[in-house]
């Protein structure tokens, strides 16, 4: 336990020291959300509440698909050598996973409060579209995490990603849509108590997969 | 001729199968006509694969354990056969949707999904093409393997049946076995399912010794020099 939050306060401290990594991510969400914005401009009023959602939800998943990208690239390979050394493996996915989590709640709440702010909201309940963000943030994060390790091994690591994880994040993706869906039309909440548990049964079961497949991951 | 038997019995069935699926008493539906004889050639290529890759995520855990290069073949050879079973799935299913549904890929979750699965077994054979060195490829690719096939399992099972489908028995659509699915076809529906996986399984063995033929050859080539 310990160990784990040393590991994760580490995380915070070297996302700090290099703070142009991170005000980078701040400013692709928030530029992407201005050319969306721009370039519906022209016809804004005809922008239906599935586009928005839509469109939300993409500009969420390349924020997600680029931030955690880097999360195994960003260091170099002997200290990496050296964190293995120190840690067990199981104690750095977890860390890894839960501080791209915390980073995920961070940028998509930012994004969708700059997406609200100029593109205005059509949310009929926003409790539970707030809800259904978090739940998106935490299982992109999760799914992302262990891709974001198979992909850094790789030399081509950039193409690698995206084509790795799309696919793969796409039953949650479609799941945490028909939430928000859910939420904007304002429907009864216990509507969507199944998709609520199929996500986070989708995030259990990609949890404990990085859990035990990350051990084999870091030896190579 | 001991450990051929089920390859004799493979031909066997796919005869009969090919036989009765093109002769065989079939009963009459208002819009599929003729067109349900595609479910022996259809429906069964997706247990065909199923099987496939489940056991090509069964030889990657199997990697993991004993870090035999010959399990990882196996797990490849297995995966290049279930991507195989998916195109053909795919294939015969648009050919019977264009003359049922009206339109060779309707927008339905099932097929979605299918298409869905499909790309992440083409990322798979992608990442292992990306890897020089045999052992890391082997550990990565049955890393991305395993953790690929967890995710396949909702996508085909779980997420159609959550919304309507144009398929039997999805989304209050009653399944082909309450009304259509009678004896007859019954008779030869189960053994078509178990000679398509034979003739899959059959492929891949194939694959895996031309794949142990190479490996031997190149180690020769490399004791010469």
């Amino acid at each position: 336990m310990q160990e784990l939050k040393s590991l994760i306060w580490k995380e915070i401290a070297l996302e700090w020291r290099q703070r142009y990594a991170l005000s980078g991510m701040l400013l692709y969400v928030v530029s992407t959300v201005f050319v969306c914005y721009l370039s519906f401009n022209l016809k804004r009023n005809e922008l239906t509440p599935i586009v928005w959602n839509t469109l939300l939800w993409i500009i969420l998943l390349f924020t997600a698909v680029n931030a955690i990208g880097r999360s195994f690239a960003q260091e170099r390979y002997g200290r990496l050598l050296y964190y293995y050394t120190l840690a067990s493996p199981q104690a750095i996915i977890l860390s890894k996973i839960i501080y791209n989590t915390l980073l995920m709640l961070a940028l998509a709440g930012i994004g969708f409060g700059f997406y609200v702010f100029v593109m205005g909201s059509p949310v009929v309940d926003l409790g539970l579209y707030l809800v259904s963000v978090a739940l998106g943030s935490v299982g992109f994060a999760s799914v992302l995490t262990l891709v974001a390790g198979i992909a850094s091994k790789a030399q081509n690591s950039g193409t690698l990603m995206a084509v790795l994880s799309f696919p793969i994040i796409l039953p949650m993706l479609l799941m945490t849509i028909r939430l928000a869906k859910n939420a904007l039309d304002g429907l009864d909440r216990s509507v969507s108590t199944d998709e609520i548990s199929t996500l986070l049964a989708i995030d259990a079961i990609v949890i404990t997969l990085s859990y035990i497949l990350f051990p084999y991951l870091w030896r190579s | 001729m001991k450990k051929s038997w089920w390859k004799i019995l493979t031909v066997f069935i796919l005869f009969y199968v090919i036989f009765q699926g093109l002769l065989g008493v079939v009963p009459r539906q208002p819009i599929l006509n003729e067109t349900i004889r595609n479910l022996y050639f259809h429906v069964t290529m997706w247990p065909a694969m199923i099987v496939m890759l489940l056991v090509s995520m069964v030889y990657g855990v199997r990697f993991l354990r004993s870090n035999k290069l010959s399990d990882d073949d196996r797990s490849a050879v297995f995966a290049k056969t279930g991507v195989l079973f998916g195109i053909l799935g795919c294939l015969s299913g648009s050919l019977w949707a264009n003359f049922t549904w009206g339109e060779p890929w309707p927008n339905d979750p099932k097929l979605n999904s299918a298409a869905v699965g499909m790309l992440i077994y083409f990322a798979y054979l992608l990442l292992r093409s990306s890897f020089e060195d045999e052992q890391r490829r082997a550990r990565i690719s049955a890393v991305y393997n395993i953790f690929a096939f967890a995710i396949f399992l909702p996508l085909i099972f779980v997420l159609p049946r959550l919304t309507d489908s144009l398929h039997p028995g999805n989304g209050g659509n009653p399944g082909f076995s309450s009304y259509d699915l009678d004896s007859n076809m019954r008779m030869v529906f189960y053994p078509a399912i178990i000679g398509w996986t034979l003739l899959a399984t059959w492929i891949t063995t194939i694959r895996y010794r031309l794949r142990v033929i190479q490996r031997v050859q190149d180690e020769q080539v490399s004791l010469k020099r």
